[in-house]
């Protein structure tokens, strides 16, 4: 290890700042706590700024752009009513599996479950179409979150039981609950006024979610789905049931020396993410869309995968993390109305947001170094000159 | 194009938000143009369908000028479209034209709550007072493809690549086998269900499976141009959806059927400029302009093109109609007698196959 530092020393130095073999990424003893908190605002500013010459580029007014995106969606009542209403299900399906995904537990097929919950739900409104009972919609309610629970039983199951992957099975009865669906409104529950399309009856005002704010379309389950965020916040941290959830993903074989049944929990974890997820479903059918139609959710039960992630698995952070996935939807619609962004450009705009909250997120737990060993290495590897 | 398009936006957000923030509101009452808005369910490069809405979106700006200003909002999910179009309508869109049959509902919602704006919905039932109601027969393009197809196969055997089994969809399939027949009595139609009205990789499946079942022609009611693609690579005949399609196969793209939009989304602009908008329900077709075919292939032969362009010119004159009896079900039972005519309320709400339909 003794070269001179002169000019070929200085070439080699040069050349491996930019051979990837020269780096390495390692943990973080100590996570700063005050930059684990900051990094989301971190991400935003730096999309926003990526976002301005992204903009600034293609030829739009980049202030205006922002504007439409960030700003002015938060400006009126109605827009803030609607981004409860797009925020909810995402909070309220992003929370119930969260607390899988602690346990190691991953349900990836809360799409399928909200659609079965939707599907039960929507079957009690209109077998009792028409008829207004003050308990049709807890009824439905009810079936809601059986139907989702049932439904994510299955992979339960197959886990526990067989010990299948739930990522897979979870994620195929998503495809078979969308056709199942389709069977349905395309053959039983038809509405038999409706020219023959596939859409069933508009359902009865008993069957759906009262309308909290006059002139919005802002119903009951967007507060809903916050009070289930607090309890399930209350679940994780003051009982039993959290402490095992956390322990068995954080430490599988302590929870076994601790005699934790990791079967309940898969049990647990699953039927309580499912039965959230049904519950979305019936709040979608019963509050914006009001009946049953082929296609009930834009993807809501996949974008909640990501919602808890970005809200650290932690369900007040969902909320958050719900409000900002709501708002890149919104704001990109509202730019393509008012600044006519083409949808494109809105889509890089939110991928953007998404990765420069992981990527700050990886820098706050891990740090690069430079890799001590193959700069040792690095003069041996090159031929003397 | 895009670029002077995307500065008369530029240039009407920035009044908006000028004003909306108060900086200067002179700007907004300068000029005065009545707002178009147009809902897609598709993306304007799907080369289908959206596209098809989309040159008629341009029709109307180049017809208009100063006078109208259009935005689009595309790839809009059908379950999620009423905050969209209340978007719209909330940004003082006074036209709104909605271009899916699943916007339907949404659209009636938001115009109780704008009663002055003028809504406009394709392909659906339902209207209002100020909710119109726009649909063409495309079944008059399936009978001429149905009428080529039927010369040029040689196994007898159609994949017909479909979305969902609306009563738009069925008479489709309908007319085209029944068009078929005429020409080739044993022919027989296989039909493939993607369940989305655009979804290329599953098209390009569906073109692939019907093709290795030995279906040498490929006709879709989806909005890509996947299954064109497919059909050219594979050397078998294919017809366009919506748009000409033939860049995706020039070989083996017979024609297409056309969606033209523009003159009817001309006429309803202007009805609203004058004040004379009123609500309507039309179902337009190749005599009002709204479909059409686009030029045949050179490489098909001439008695084809003549056997077709005499379906067409039938259809035009008003002696030729693609569900005139006798007409069989699945099940080999008569449902339309010789001679007689499908009513358009029958049409609207066809839920049953013809015979030689596999579904």
């Amino acid at each position: 290890m003794s070269h001179n530092p002169g000019a070929a020393g200085n070439r080699l130095v040069v050349y491996s700042v930019f051979n990837p073999a020269s780096w390495k990424i390692e943990p973080r003893r100590e996570i700063p706590q005050g930059l684990l908190y900051a990094t989301p605002l971190l991400a935003v500013v730096l999309t926003v700024v990526a976002g301005f010459f992204i903009f600034l580029s293609m030829g739009y007014n980049p202030f205006l752009a922002l504007y439409h995106f960030f700003v002015s969606p938060l400006l009126t009542l109605y827009g803030l009513s609607e981004l409860l209403v797009k925020a909810g299900p995402l909070i309220m399906i992003g929370v119930g599996l969260a607390v899988g995904f602690r346990a190691n537990v991953w349900n990836i097929g809360a799409e399928g479950q909200l659609t079965l919950g939707a599907i039960t739900g929507g079957v009690i409104a209109l077998a009792f179409w028409n008829e207004e009972t003050w308990w049709t919609l807890p009824l439905m309610c009810l079936c809601a979150v059986g139907g989702g629970a049932a439904y994510a039983a299955i992979p339960a199951f197959l886990r526990t039981r067989f010990n299948v992957n739930e990522i897979l099975t979870s994620l195929m009865l998503t495809y078979v609950a969308t056709l199942f669906l389709s069977t349905l409104v395309y053959g039983p529950l038809k509405d038999p006024m409706g020219f023959n399309f596939p859409q069933s009856r508009m359902f009865g005002d008993a069957a759906l979610l009262p309308i909290l704010l006059e002139g919005t379309r802002l119903h009951l389950g967007g507060v809903v789905a916050l009070m289930i965020a607090v309890a399930v916040w209350v679940l994780m941290t003051f009982t039993i049931v959290g402490f095992q959830v956390r322990v068995l993903g954080q430490a599988p074989a302590a929870a076994r020396y601790a005699g934790f049944s990791g079967r309940r929990i898969v049990w647990f974890c699953l039927l309580l993410s499912g039965g959230l997820a049904g519950l979305a479903g019936t709040f979608e059918v019963a509050g914006p869309i009001g009946q049953l139609v082929p296609v009930i959710s834009p993807g809501y039960g996949f974008t909640a995968i990501i919602v808890a992630f970005l809200g650290r698995l932690h369900p007040l952070g969902i909320i958050l993390s719900g409000l900002v996935m709501a708002l890149s939807y919104i704001g990109g619609e509202n730019a393509q109305v008012q600044v006519g962004l083409p949808q494109a450009v809105t889509g890089v705009f939110q991928g953007l947001l998404l990765f420069f909250l992981l990527a700050s997120d990886f820098l706050v737990r891990y740090r690069v170094r430079r890799n001590p060993a193959a700069l040792r290495h690095a003069p041996q590897a090159q031929p003397a000159e | 194009m895009f670029k002077t398009l995307s500065r008369r936006h530029f240039l009407a957000g920035s009044t908006a938000a000028a004003g909306a923030l108060g900086l200067g509101s002179r700007a907004a009452f300068a000029a005065d143009p009545l707002k178009v808005g147009f809902v897609y369910v598709g993306p304007i490069g799907d080369f289908g369908w959206t596209h098809g809405h989309d040159v008629g979106r341009k029709a109307v700006e180049k017809e208009f000028g100063d006078k109208v200003e259009t935005t689009y909002v595309e790839s809009v999910p059908e379950a999620d479209s009423e905050r969209v179009i209340r978007q719209l309508a909330a940004a003082g869109n006074k036209l709104i034209f909605t271009t899916s049959f699943g916007y339907m509902n949404p659209t009636i919602k938001v115009a109780k709550q704008f009663p002055d704006v003028k809504f406009e919905h394709a392909t659906g039932f339902k209207t209002a007072p100020n909710v119109s109601a726009y649909n063409a027969r495309f079944y008059e393009g399936r009978a001429v493809i149905g009428t080529i197809a039927g010369h040029l196969t040689e196994t007898g055997k159609f994949g017909y690549i479909a979305s969902f089994p609306i009563p738009e969809v069925v008479m489709g399939t309908n007319a085209f086998i029944l068009a078929a027949r005429k020409v080739r009595p044993d022919a027989e139609i296989s039909v493939v269900w993607v369940n989305s009205w655009f979804d290329p990789g599953k098209e390009a499946d569906a073109a692939k499976v019907l093709i290795d079942q030995g279906c040498d022609v490929i006709t879709q009611h989806t909005d890509s141009a996947a299954p064109i693609q497919t059909a050219g690579a594979r050397g078998v005949w294919c017809f366009g959806q919506a748009s000409d399609m033939s860049s995706f196969a020039p070989e083996h793209h017979a024609t297409a059927i056309l969606d033209v939009w523009a003159p009817y989304y001309i006429a309803r602009t202007a009805a609203v400029l004058d004040g004379t908008w009123q609500t309507t329900n039309v179902w337009q077709g190749m005599k009002e302009g709204m479909v059409e075919m686009s030029p045949y292939n050179e490489r098909l032969p001439a008695e084809v093109v003549e056997a077709a362009e005499t379906v067409r010119k039938g259809i035009l004159d008003g002696s030729h109609h693609a569900f005139t009896g006798p007409i069989n079900d699945q099940t080999g039972k008569e449902r339309v007698p010789a001679g007689v005519t499908m009513t358009d309320e029958a049409l609207l709400t066809m839920d049953w196959y013809v015979e030689g339909v596999t579904a």
